[in-house]
């Protein structure tokens, strides 16, 4: 099927020259940092995470995004979903090999990471996210392409790969619920010290996902002559509102445990995110741009999607209102939820983190990559779909 | 269709069965049953499980109903004798930097390295009331360094074993496995790690202590009781810095008759954080 992704219009090679160029200047940084060391990131004892892991953080999130449409079309029966399950199986692909990618470019010794699997270790997260990362992507595999092979050949999917379809439905819960334990189980971080980040960081996913797969899905129906169908995007936009919404009701009951009990472990953080934090004299607030960008985009995404005439009757503004939800997870959990974690740090003291342009152009190095190959999968995918039409 | 829901129910229902055992389990590994000896905090995070509020505020071991078998090493550091000899306190920093080729960083670099060092009262104990300080707690600085801790969340983050806790306490480091993720340093709730983001052979190009390995690059590493001095029958090289001045008294905790626990005795301590359940074995006089 591979042969699918090498033809292809102008258009569609420009793009991929685009992305080709950005991951070229990525490998670049990424060999430079590999030589010299992650100093020549803006990561640093205080704040020993950045834009890696949050980035890896967000992109689970989308990965687990996808079984918004595995679920109601694989147990609901839902037809509508027929056309486009397979976009969110492959945009989980995409996007764990991102994870992975985001992963390996923030390990100190990037050579030994096998050491996780020569030496497991039950009793931490990360053992087990990398077993629930690396089944979820062997599952997508494996069902996306047995179930586009058997449609292009016009039989009907063996029944063995249901039961494969099926395992996939609690791996990619569990995706998100692992690597939200990744955080919430960390004694003395007290932003992330709270049982409502497993759900939340679902409900985002939920979010997120699906917000992406309706976006791509406009702009196939464009370049690629692939149409989902209304109903199936009419759907989806009621499961991304619900979504978000629950998300934006999680985040508001963070701020009534932060700021009703008045604990300052719990306010800290929510303060210096959204209102900036002042320590001896000085205003720390650089995230406070990033987190009212995620409201105002969040609640603009949710009016869009939920008045009828910019839902149903435009296009264009159905696109933005997912794309302007997309954004706002991305901001909450790809920007804030990591970084502000590491404020204060453990002694109370206050250090603030900017990324290096080594480091963000690393991070677009991956982000092109994972576009790069989601490109491909959605070239495939649309050209089986369109050979069987014919 | 109907088939493959009937093959659904009961794909489900074995996941179900395996969601409901899976938390037995992990409660298990995470503590550290069946860890061998190499996590010996086993037993005493299921001691920790019995009794929740054991530990709870106390600053000191003697709240231990049971006498532990083994070693447990441990530090009390008399801040009031750091405070009648301020010089004292950077001369146990350099002695342990200095042993073990830390390499140098302008104070508050985003690189640095510390595995021991000096901060404010308020920075050691955030948890304890700051509000009207005495004129020592105001003025003198704390020693801070790695608590090798009871309960080490470090250890329970590492997804490699390359942090481990030893049978005599001592939380260790094989900075030969360790992969660089970082993991401890955000699950270690009192700073106390560092990790080389630069190649530290070009920062400190020749060692101060031959005798002692230089680190890699992407490793992180801490303070680790000198275990090696210990082998060897000496003291830590702070405490041995600090002198007769008993500002630093280093022992076996699960020895009721060491001097550790006689000082123990006798004065009143503090731990870092008792709240949050590490149980530290570094005591402060204040
Ligand atoms: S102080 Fe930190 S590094 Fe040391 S044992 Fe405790 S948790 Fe681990
Ligand atoms: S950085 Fe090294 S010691 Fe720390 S958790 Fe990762 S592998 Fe373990
Ligand atoms: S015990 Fe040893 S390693 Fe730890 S701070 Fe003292 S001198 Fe340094």
């Amino acid at each position: 099927m591979f042969e699918k992704a090498l033809k292809g219009n102008t258009n569609y090679r420009i793009w991929l020259a685009i992305l080709g160029v950005f991951m070229a200047i990525g490998g670049l940084c990424y060999i430079h940092q590999f030589n010299t060391g992650l100093g020549t990131t803006g990561m640093g004892r205080d704040i020993s995470w950045g834009l890696y892991i949050s980035q890896f953080t967000f992109l689970v999130g989308v990965a687990a995004g996808g079984v918004m449409l595995v679920l109601p079309y694989y147990i609901h029966n839902y037809k509508a979903f027929g056309k486009i399950t397979i976009l969110g199986e492959f945009l989980a692909i995409a996007a764990l090999l991102m994870c992975l990618m985001f992963i390996m470019a923030d390990l100190g010794q990037p050579i030994r990471a096998l050491n996780v699997m020569l030496h497991p270790t039950p009793h931490s997260m990360l053992f087990w996210d990398m077993i629930v990362l690396n089944g979820y992507l062997f599952l997508n595999i494996l069902c996306g392409w047995v179930i586009l092979t058997a449609e292009r050949k016009g039989v009907k999917p063996p029944k063995w790969i249901y039961i494969f379809v099926y395992t996939s439905i609690p791996f990619a819960i569990s995706i998100h619920t692992v690597t939200a334990m990744l955080y919430c189980g960390l004694p003395g971080r007290h932003f992330w010290l709270s049982a409502i980040i497993a759900p939340r960081f679902l409900a985002s996913a939920f979010a997120a996902g699906p917000a992406l797969i309706v976006f791509i899905a406009l702009i196939l129906k464009r370049v690629a002559n692939f149409d989902a169908g209304k109903e199936a995007l009419n759907k989806m936009v009621t499961i991304i509102l619900y979504a978000a919404l629950i998300n934006a009701f999680f985040v508001g009951l963070e701020f009534f445990v932060g700021y009703y009990s008045n604990i300052p472990g719990h306010m800290h953080t929510l303060q210096y995110l959204f209102f900036g934090l002042e320590h001896h004299g000085h205003m720390y607030n650089n995230l406070v741009p990033f987190m009212w960008g995620f409201v105002v985009l969040c609640i603009g995404g949710i009016i869009l999607l939920a008045i009828p005439y910019t839902r149903k009757q435009n296009e264009f503004t159905l696109g933005l209102g997912c794309l302007m939800i997309f954004i706002a997870l991305w901001l909450d959990k790809g920007i804030g939820f990591v970084l502000g974690g590491f404020v204060p740090n453990p002694l109370h003291e206050i250090v603030e983190y900017t990324p290096s342009l080594n480091e963000i152009m690393i991070t677009i190095g991956v982000w092109s990559t994972g576009f790069f190959i989601l490109t491909i999968l959605y070239k495939i995918a649309v050209g089986v779909e369109h050979e069987i039409e014919n | 269709m109907d088939k493959n829901r009937r093959n659904f129910l009961k794909v489900a229902g074995i996941s179900t069965l395996a969601g409901l055992g899976a938390p037995a389990i992990v409660d298990r590994v995470i503590s550290g049953k069946g860890e061998g000896e190499v996590f010996a905090s086993g037993g005493a995070a299921g001691h920790h499980g019995a009794e929740p509020t054991e530990h709870h505020g106390e600053g000191n071991t003697e709240s231990h109903k049971e006498e532990k078998t083994g070693t447990r090493y441990g530090m009390v550091i008399d801040t009031r004798q750091f405070n009648a000899n301020p010089k004292l306190g950077v001369k146990c920093v350099d002695a342990c930097h200095k042993m073990h080729n830390v390499p140098e960083f302008p104070k508050g670099d985003k690189n640095e390295i510390k595995w021991i060092w000096l901060t404010n009262h308020e920075n050691a104990f955030p948890e304890h009331s700051q509000q009207f300080k005495d004129k020592d707690t105001a003025d003198n600085k704390v020693l801070v360094t790695c608590n090798h801790c009871e309960n080490p969340p470090c250890v329970r983050a590492c997804p490699t074993k390359a942090t481990f806790k030893n049978k005599d306490g001592i939380v260790m480091m094989d900075f030969h496995r360790c992969i660089g993720c970082r993991f401890c340093m955000a699950a270690c709730p009192y700073g106390a790690r560092s990790f080389n983001w630069l190649e530290p052979k070009t920062i400190l190009p020749t060692p101060t202590n031959p005798d002692y390995p230089r680190r890699m690059r992407g490793v992180v590493e801490k303070c680790n009781f000198c275990a090696d001095r210990l082998a060897l029958g000496e003291k830590p090289a702070c405490v041995a810095a600090a002198g007769h001045s008993g500002a630093m008294i280093f022992g076996d905790l699960n020895d009721p008759n060491s001097e550790i626990r006689k000082v123990l005795k006798e004065n009143f301590t503090i731990q870092r954080k008792p709240s949050l359940g590490t149980n530290p074995s570094v005591f402060y006089i204040v």
